[in-house]
């Protein structure tokens, strides 16, 4: 979202000699992210300077929702639990993507059917994910109880812990297929030449996978960690339904306290205040990772091929 | 609070209220077509049995008045929470807006979103006056009624499976200590005690309504209504917090209580399954477990009691706690002909002798006094005259506390039982919270 304006016009002045300028073929794309993306948050900033109970009159509040925002014990702890959500689903994600794509970047038959099978959980909506998984969890009617195996029948959502990996788990259940796609179209980017250079050397499979495919694929693995990075900061749809931020507020992420805050306890002006921090989370995160994936495009990783 | 909830519809609703709304956005909305007319909107929830008894009202009605017809929109019941907040706020309220009373009724108050009723109850006192009085504390706010109370009075109460009971050879308790006592009886035979649908959090809450009762009477949640400082100290209400995680510590409650829903109903199956021994909820689960349990109702396997008196406590046994009504308010918003035709349905359609007889067929008690006499004959007679005797009995029918508190205080609330029940907060934590958020 951050790079696409920059981006577009870069183009265009460069162009602009030869085929005149495209920058116009950005309007429509930016007259959409305005009214419907910049718009809302310049009247959710406002808000959040707000006392409104969503019914009433809006009545400004100056700093108070922010005062009470951040004097909220409930705010650390929502911040933790959703870096928790997201460095571990991050962390099985990334590397089970990775692997599932490589595999299934080569031609064969077989990789073809397994392919759509992994691809299944991305039809389902994150509601009945979290419908489904719920049944299989219950410890009293679930999988469990029902094929009588005494390590399923856990109280898998009713325990702190057990309910976050139950969250990251469905999580990655659901991403994994959609990140795996992304890696399978990096890997068949990576030109054959360089396998064949490689094997010419003598090198074996495990070899070239580390030494050629892996970093071909950093700019693949950035913009696929962006995504589950920043994605994570509003998963909502999925913990709602299946824990609700339960047991306690074990699984009680920001994006469902801005929930909760705005329309169960009707405080609009201090979840319009989450909301803003939400924002602000997301977008020093994409920067950061966009630095730490580093170099800009006039860096090649195709030299000499 | 009502019949069964079913979470996965929420979202889809909500997502739907949202481009709804954008949708209405600069035109006049809905009313622009009934204005004329007369003809009015009314939103409701689904779910059986309320549902087609609701929609069979509005059908008696349209049917006697076909000039001013009443459009009915049905929502499943937490998706209904927020998508009637949204709209009242967005100034899009439907003509008749249904509600649970009590503190969320005061936040529309509060914002002149609904008719004052007041001066009509006066005119009309026979509508008044055959409805049970206690109904109209919820639909009361300064001292002005504010809603029109429908539809059924429903308990909490205390069911049991008798079937499980003659497996262990116990009586049904008389007593917080036969309770106690029950717990580890049940556990070993691996019956759990109580049946409990803790992700709800509003279940849980019903166990506090009745010890806060039954330990301090009716006075220790009325001062915190009442906003007095620190209400939430008493040594009543610690006395019933701990009495509350003594049960909980004993595992009274059923493994993996914190993640069972009431809106799945899960926590009924348990009960009718002999899965668990007792269960303490409202009176609308009757309808739902005789639908779903099998022959766990008709074959007379069901028990059920009012909570019974902790040794020593202060409060009344006959109290009780739960709805004592449903409400239907006007929007302030709706045009004078639409006003017109919501009252007109007040007086001639809502609890109707038809209607009556239909909430009756379906196990529950109408809020219209005498309908006792309705009851003889009727396949569910003992449980009516029972819910009828508790209702009608009760020295004090409390309102449901997160009914009764603003929605701010009740979130507040729920998040904080959620943690007394998971044993992540103590007692006096959990008053300390809670003194903070008093009178808010």
């Amino acid at each position: 979202v951050t790079t696409a304006p920059g981006g577009a016009s870069r183009t265009g002045t460069s162009q602009a000699g030869r085929t005149g300028s495209v920058t116009w073929m950005a309007l429509p794309a930016l007259a959409f992210f305005i009214a419907f993306g910049v718009v809302p948050l310049l009247g959710v900033l406002g808000l959040s300077f707000t006392r409104w109970d969503g019914i009433g009159a809006i009545h400004p509040a100056g700093f108070d929702s922010w005062r009470s925002v951040l004097k909220d014990p409930g705010l650390p702890h929502a911040l933790y639990v959703t870096f928790l959500v997201m460095i571990f689903s991050w962390a099985v994600q990334t590397p089970a993507s990775i692997l599932i794509g490589v595999f299934l970047a080569s031609r064969e038959r077989y990789r073809g059917v397994l392919a759509v099978l992994y691809f299944i959980p991305l039809l389902l909506s994150s509601a009945a994910i979290a419908v489904a998984y719920k049944a299989l969890l219950d410890p009293n009617f679930g999988l469990g109880a029902g094929l009588h195996l005494g390590f399923l029948s856990q109280d898998w959502l009713g325990q702190d812990k057990l309910a976050l990996g139950a969250v990251i788990f469905i999580v990655s259940w659901q991403f994994i297929p959609f990140h795996s796609l992304i890696y399978q179209g990096g890997v068949r980017q990576i030109p054959r030449s360089m396998y064949e250079a490689a094997e010419i050397d003598g090198a074996g499979r495990i070899r070239q996978f580390w030494s050629i495919t892996l970093p071909q694929l950093k700019y693949t693995i950035v913009a696929s960690s962006t995504l589950m990075v920043v994605g994570s900061l509003t998963f909502f749809d999925l913990i709602f339904v299946l824990t609700a931020g339960g047991p306690g507020d074990a699984t009680s992420v920001l994006a469902l306290d801005m929930y909760k805050t705005g329309f169960q306890a009707n405080l609009m002006g201090p979840a319009s205040a989450i909301a803003v921090i939400l924002v602000l989370v997301g977008l020093a995160l994409a920067l950061l990772l966009r630095r730490v994936g580093g170099g800009g495009a006039s860096d090649s990783q195709l030299e000499g091929v | 609070m009502t019949t069964s909830r079913r979470t996965f519809l929420r979202i889809t609703l909500a997502a739907g209220a949202g481009v709804g709304l954008a949708a209405c956005g600069g035109t006049s909305g809905p009313k622009s077509s009934g204005a004329a007319t007369g003809s009015a909107t009314y939103w409701y929830l689904t779910g059986p049995p309320g549902e087609g008894i609701r929609t069979d009202t509005v059908k008696r009605f349209n049917a006697a008045n076909p000039k001013t017809q009443i459009t009915a929109t049905t929502f499943q019941n937490d998706a209904y929470k927020t998508k009637v907040k949204t709209a009242i706020g967005a100034g899009q309220a439907p003509t008749i807006i249904w509600g649970w009373g009590g503190g969320g009724l005061k936040s529309y108050v509060d914002a002149n979103q609904v008719e004052d009723l007041t001066g009509w109850f006066a005119q009309n006192s026979a509508v008044k006056d055959r409805l049970f009085p206690s109904s109209f504390g919820a639909a009361t706010v300064g001292g002005k009624i504010y809603a029109m109370p429908c539809e059924t009075v429903q308990p909490i109460v205390l069911y049991y499976n008798k079937t499980a009971f003659e497996k262990v050879g116990a009586q049904p308790p008389q007593s917080w200590g036969d309770i106690m006592d029950l717990v580890p009886k049940f556990n070993a035979k691996n019956i759990a005690p109580f049946s409990l649908g803790g992700q709800s959090r509003w279940t849980n809450m019903m166990w506090l309504e009745f010890l806060f009762d039954r330990i301090g009477g009716p006075g220790v949640f009325q001062a915190v209504f009442d906003g007095e400082k620190n209400a939430w100290s008493n040594p009543a209400a610690i006395q019933a917090l701990t009495e509350m995680q003594k049960l909980i510590k004993a595992n009274g409650f059923i493994k993996g209580f914190s993640s069972i829903t009431a809106d799945s109903n899960a926590d009924q199956a348990l009960l009718y399954t002999g899965k668990a021994a007792m269960m303490l909820h409202g009176s609308w689960t009757y309808g739902s477990m005789a639908t779903q349990g099998g022959d766990f109702v008709s074959g007379g396997h069901l028990g059920y009691m009012n909570f019974p008196p902790v040794d020593g406590g202060k409060g009344d046994p006959s109290d009780t706690v739960g709805n004592p009504g449903q409400y239907l308010s006007i929007s302030a918003k709706a045009t004078a002909a639409e006003k017109a035709t919501a009252k007109k349905f007040f007086a001639t359609a809502v609890l109707s002798d038809a209607e009556n007889k239909e909430w009756i067929g379906a196990g529950a008690i109408p809020i219209v006094k005498g309908t006792d006499s309705l009851l003889a004959g009727s396949k569910d007679e003992a449980w009516l005259k029972f819910v009828y005797g508790t209702a009608s009995g009760a020295k004090v029918f409390a309102q449901s506390w997160d009914q009764a508190l603003s929605p701010t205080a009740a979130e507040v609330l729920l998040d904080n039982i959620a943690k007394l029940f998971q044993l992540s907060i103590s007692p006096q934590q959990y008053a300390d919270n809670m003194n903070k958020v008093i009178g808010t």
